[in-house]
């Protein structure tokens, strides 16, 4: 987003338009990057309620992949993940590997 | 009627906490918020106490909020949101207004327990239709981990920095949500986002009474509490099991323990996760941890009589 310059912002820097830290990236916080393994997954969504960056993808009820876009790979999501007889649904990995 | 609180169902509402904030990786506020947020089921407006989150949530040009939310100083985001549930009132007398709107404010500890106390506590007395979270990370956490009057007893923070004569905070940590209890206000509550469908319930119950109500959310905080950044919730999980973080509420005055561990666990379980408590694991500090024990006792039993008793009045009454 290009920055306003002093005459062009809103009166009492007001932010009309809500929701816009989403065109933000956060990704590139990420030394660990959770990943998502479906055949492991019981659709519990714990992922999705204990995510704090809104980071987990769900549609009709199931979940999706990860918004990598603003994922900071803090890895709640993996270690809160109870996986399919022992074997976690979420795995962090490494960024860069 | 109101969406059923099965994550299934509460996943197809629309997130009101984007993505794309500033908060640490990990960070357990915007876990609580996002809770709170799908929760409520009528529009709300927000305001938020200097901290954190508001810091971090709104770095300009950009808002991760889809809700009205106002900026306001440390010491007054109660003064602010009783001010807008009032206009909302007087507009609805004009006829201007006639959609049921709910008013929220947000505040850390910092600007809760200490800086906007007596805001709040006016706001509460005044009887504002408002609800007041406070995500609770006991200190001071954006400007530096500085000590507030939610810092644990023996935490090393660095206004109470642990040292060899002084180790860590010497006073035990202000009960905030009794004494919003003591306002003798409709509803006062006590949660943590581990216990999603508890912090669900309680925020459901703060926004459906008439008057103002008061939630206490506890949020682990991995810079302060010197936590590794993955267990922001099962931190919540240990301090419930542990009684240090009681879940309860108060409805009317009458109190219910909505959480009792089946072992209650020893506080030890919680502080040696965290390195802000390190140091209450040398052999000179032995005194404190005793203390902290004693403490999280005393409030514990404290809870568990004051519910028998209010047991058994209704029983006596015949309302089981």
């Amino acid at each position: 987003m290009k920055l306003k310059g002093w005459k062009e912002l809103e009166m009492g820097a007001v932010i009309p338009e809500a929701g816009n830290a989403a065109q933000y990236n956060t990704g590139s916080w990420r030394a660990f990057r959770p990943q998502w393994k479906e055949e492991n997954c019981i659709q519990c969504l714990f992922c999705w309620i204990y995510c704090p960056d809104s980071s987990v993808t769900v549609s009709d009820g199931k979940r999706g992949d990860f918004d990598y876009e603003h994922c900071k790979g803090c890895g709640v999501c993996a270690h809160e993940c109870p996986g399919k007889k022992g074997n976690k649904a979420i795995v962090m990995v490494e960024e860069g590997n | 009627m109101s969406t059923p609180l099965r994550l299934k169902e509460l996943s197809k509402k629309a997130d009101l906490l984007t993505g794309g904030h500033r908060l640490c990786a990990g960070c357990g506020a915007p876990i609580a918020i996002r809770q709170v947020l799908l929760a409520a089921e009528v529009p709300l407006v927000a305001s938020n106490a200097t901290g954190c989150l508001e810091v971090s949530t709104t770095i300009y040009p950009y808002t991760a909020w889809k809700i009205p939310w106002i900026h306001t100083a440390f010491e007054n985001a109660a003064a602010t949101i009783s001010g807008v549930e009032a206009m909302y009132k007087a507009l609805k007398k004009k006829g201007r207004v006639d959609r049921k709107i709910k008013f929220i404010a947000f505040g850390g500890d910092g600007g809760t327990y200490d800086i906007g106390f007596q805001s709040l506590s006016g706001a509460m007395e005044r009887r504002h239709d408002i609800v007041y979270i406070c995500y609770d990370n006991g200190a001071y956490m954006n400007t530096g981990i500085q000590r507030s009057s939610a810092t644990p007893l023996g935490a090393n923070t660095t206004t109470c920095p642990a040292g060899s004569v002084i180790h860590g905070k010497q006073q035990p940590r202000k009960n905030l949500t009794k004494i919003m209890a003591a306002h003798n206000i409709p509803y006062a509550a006590q949660a943590s986002p581990a216990h999603w469908r508890d912090l669900m319930t309680k925020v459901r119950k703060a926004l459906d009474v008439d008057g103002p109500a008061f939630i206490n959310i506890l949020a682990p905080c991995n810079r302060g509490w010197r936590t590794p950044t993955h267990n922001a919730v099962e931190l919540c999980r240990i301090a419930a099991d542990t009684c240090f973080w009681p879940l309860y509420e108060y409805e009317n005055g009458r109190l219910t323990i909505n959480y009792k561990p089946k072992e209650k666990k020893p506080v030890t379980e919680f502080l040696k996760t965290q390195g802000r408590f390190k140091h209450l694991f040398s052999p000179d500090s032995q005194d404190l941890l005793k203390q902290a024990q004693e403490n999280v006792d005393r409030e514990w039993e404290n809870l568990l009589r004051e519910e028998a008793c209010w047991r058994e009045e209704a029983e006596t009454k015949g309302e089981g």
